[in-house]
């Protein structure tokens, strides 16, 4: 088995919109895998379609060989606990301290004692750099922290599979320095499975090991860093120098501005 | 959240609702004398009614020792029939006993005024599910009124 | 033709909230309570049920108060002021106790409730939770529902006879009532099966109704500032208007035919 999700022609409407039409994606096992795109394209959507939250409108999303489409209730359940997905706003409970939010997939999955429970949540948090500040509440964390904490719990049970919703957006650059150094490392020593979605191209360049360019409901552009960056096609390259306009427009489809505003058609 | 605060105020409300039930029960309800158990049944039939309900209190000399427990109507002779239950404790009355339906004070509600009879050789007493003989109906106001004025009328 | 197309989209975008909530409810309840689960509850029993302790109480006994006052000067012009006591204890026991405590527990739990599972969306700690395996409706909902089916009859129990005692104090302490005839009369004008039995069984129905409102308009409200606080107004709408509707219904059934 080389690919831990593989996604087959799938297509996704969401009401009348249709946000893929038939794209195709592998996530080879042990790599770090980068889907990049301009905002409000859908990539948070499909990280909920390989983790089942969202059923697609047709095509196959395979998890570790298993169709996550076709699963019943309980063995999305079962696959669920081999993947973790780290929320763009860290999704921590914020009635919980840090430590019991790291425990609590522990406390919910497995039947291991307080003590060893402990043990792990430390262990953890040493691996994101926050074991000082387990007593801590959500709201007294900042943004970069809360996500090392949403982290560490994304960790907790040792899954398989991390999907990062936008990690480093609204980071400054130590944290985003600190996230890169951090899901790099983490991906290496725990034999993990990356997927990183994102619109910041200079970091992922720098992590990645295959990334997928989506615009248009589909996949303009696929490779390695290297690949990507000599890549020759206007939309990549547009999407990586960050052009304002090009093949994506800069004005959102509209009427001619003349006919708008001096008479004519509405 | 301190985890043993939330418990024992949790335990707190929780006696606070047994309280109010407790009073509620005892106090309000009077739950104790409306429990079946310890009651027997008499009937008592009655030309008229008037405002009597369920659950009206039967009484004597002011005293209350049962409820009506409901009222029907005879399906032979179209007489109200009404089921009165007594308190075990009070399970002595002799067969001559009468029954009228009063009021208590000019706006109050009706109830049923027990009147025990005498008691002598030959006489048994009251057994549950036995009628009652001697009845007295509710006066009816617009009757006595009525009355009033055919005797003031005959007497000019 | 515009009208009837309103028509009809409205209908049934009322038909799916509808499938929805029972859905949302049938999906909290169907699993077994698990001993985590129950200590779950506790938690939000002491959420919705402590917290709402206070206004219970205090509007319990200002409501038994002005009523004992009102009454008494209505009651004393025909020399009735005996029956001062059924009158408080039946009207709050048949009525007030479980309206007021449901309308109160609507504004105080029921909004706090949709806001916060509204939150929990919105921050997408409820997708998190899916995505960690653990199923939302049964770790947040089903406790939360639980929680207010068991507190609110609580509560309005605790209401009625805050209110009694509230009647009390005016009616006999300052009023000068004769303490024998309130209770007494009280007692034999109360009855346990038909008063009290079917205030708790309203409470009950009550406890339901705001309950499953407040829990589905969070868990289905549009997760931004708007359409939480938007949500949270409907809970308390809605919640209230049902509570009133249902009284009148529940009232015809129990109270109605003789």
């Amino acid at each position: 088995m080389d690919n831990l999700v593989e996604i087959d022609n799938m297509t996704f409407r969401r009401v009348d919109r249709v946000i893929y039409d038939g794209i195709s994606l592998h996530v080879p096992k042990g790599k770090i895998t980068a889907v990049m795109g301009p905002s409000g394209i859908g990539k948070t959507t499909l990280l909920k379609l390989i983790g089942g939250q969202l059923t697609p409108d047709a095509g196959d999303i395979c998890f570790a060989g298993d169709s996550v489409v076709s699963m019943s209730r309980s063995q999305l359940y079962k696959a669920r606990r081999r993947m973790s997905m780290l929320f763009q706003s860290g999704a921590l409970f914020t009635d919980m301290s840090v430590f019991d939010n790291v425990a609590f997939p522990l406390r919910e999955h497995t039947r291991l004692s307080e003590d060893v429970i402990a043990t792990i949540v430390a262990l953890k948090l040493q691996a994101v750099g926050l074991r000082g500040a387990a007593s801590l509440m959500p709201s007294e964390l900042s943004g970069g922290m809360a996500r090392r904490a949403a982290l560490a719990r994304a960790i907790a049970l040792d899954p398989d599979l991390i999907m990062y919703d936008e990690p480093f957006a609204g980071q400054d650059p130590i944290s985003m320095g600190v996230l890169v150094k951090l899901i790099r490392e983490l991906n290496d020593a725990l034999d993990l499975t990356s997927i990183v979605v994102t619109h910041d191209v200079k970091e992922v360049l720098t992590i990645a090991d295959y990334i997928y360019i989506l615009a248009d409901k589909r996949i303009i552009g696929e490779g390695t860093a290297d690949q990507i960056r000599n890549s020759e096609s206007e939309l990549v390259q547009q999407f990586l120098k960050g052009e304002a306009d090009g093949p994506v427009p800069f004005h959102y489809p509209a009427n001619p501005l003349e006919s708008s505003l001096f008479g004519g058609e509405q | 959240m301190n985890k043993y605060k939330t418990e024992l105020l949790v335990g707190v409300f929780v006696v606070m609702t047994v309280g109010a039930v407790l009073l509620l029960a005892l106090n309000v309800a009077n739950k104790s004398m409306t429990s079946d158990g310890d009651t027997y049944t008499l009937y008592a039939k009655f030309d008229n009614i008037g405002g009597l309900k369920e659950r009206s209190a039967v009484k004597v000399g002011g005293v209350t020792i049962g409820r009506v427990a409901s009222i029907s109507l005879d399906k032979e002779d179209y007489t109200p029939v009404v089921k009165l239950s007594i308190n075990q404790q009070y399970g002595e009355f002799p067969e001559t006993s009468s029954v009228s339906i009063l009021t208590s004070g000019l706006l109050g509600e009706q109830y049923v005024g027990f009147q025990p009879g005498f008691s002598f050789d030959g006489v048994a007493n009251l057994e549950d599910g036995d009628y009652l003989q001697d009845t007295k109906s509710a006066l009816v106001l617009e009757d006595l009124i009525g009355q009033f004025l055919f005797n003031r009328g005959s007497e000019e | 033709m515009k009208f009837l197309q309103s028509v009809g989209a409205n209908t049934l975008a009322k038909v799916s909230a509808a499938g929805r909530a029972a859905l949302m409810l049938f999906g909290a309840l169907a699993a077994v309570p698990k001993a985590k689960n129950i200590r779950l509850t506790i938690r939000q029993v002491y959420v919705v049920g402590v917290q709402s302790l206070l206004i219970i109480i205090v509007s319990g006994l200002f409501i038994g108060m002005v009523m004992a006052l009102q009454g008494y000067t209505i009651l004393v012009d025909y020399g009735a002021e005996g029956s001062l006591g059924p009158m408080v204890a039946l009207s709050l026991l048949r009525e007030l106790g479980p309206v007021v405590t449901a309308l109160l527990f609507a504004g105080r739990a029921g909004s706090a409730l949709t806001a916060e599972i509204g939150l929990m969306k919105a921050t997408e700690q409820l997708s998190s939770l899916e995505m960690m395996a653990v199923d939302p409706l049964r770790r947040v909902v089903a406790p939360r529902f639980w929680a207010g089916m068991i507190s609110m009859p609580m509560l309005a129990l605790i209401f009625s006879a805050v209110g009694i005692l509230g009647g009390h104090l005016v009616g006999v302490d300052w009023l000068g009532v004769d303490a024998g005839s309130y209770w007494s009369i009280m007692q034999s004008t109360v009855d346990w099966d038909k008063d009290v039995v079917n205030g708790i069984i309203k409470s009950l129905v009550f406890a339901l109704v705001v309950t499953w409102i407040a829990i589905f308009k969070g868990y289905d409200s549009i997760p931004t500032s708007e359409g939480i606080s938007k949500a949270t107004t409907e809970t308390v709408v809605f919640s209230s208007l049902a509570v009133l509707g249902l009284d009148f219904v529940l009232t015809a059934l129990m109270f109605g035919i003789e």
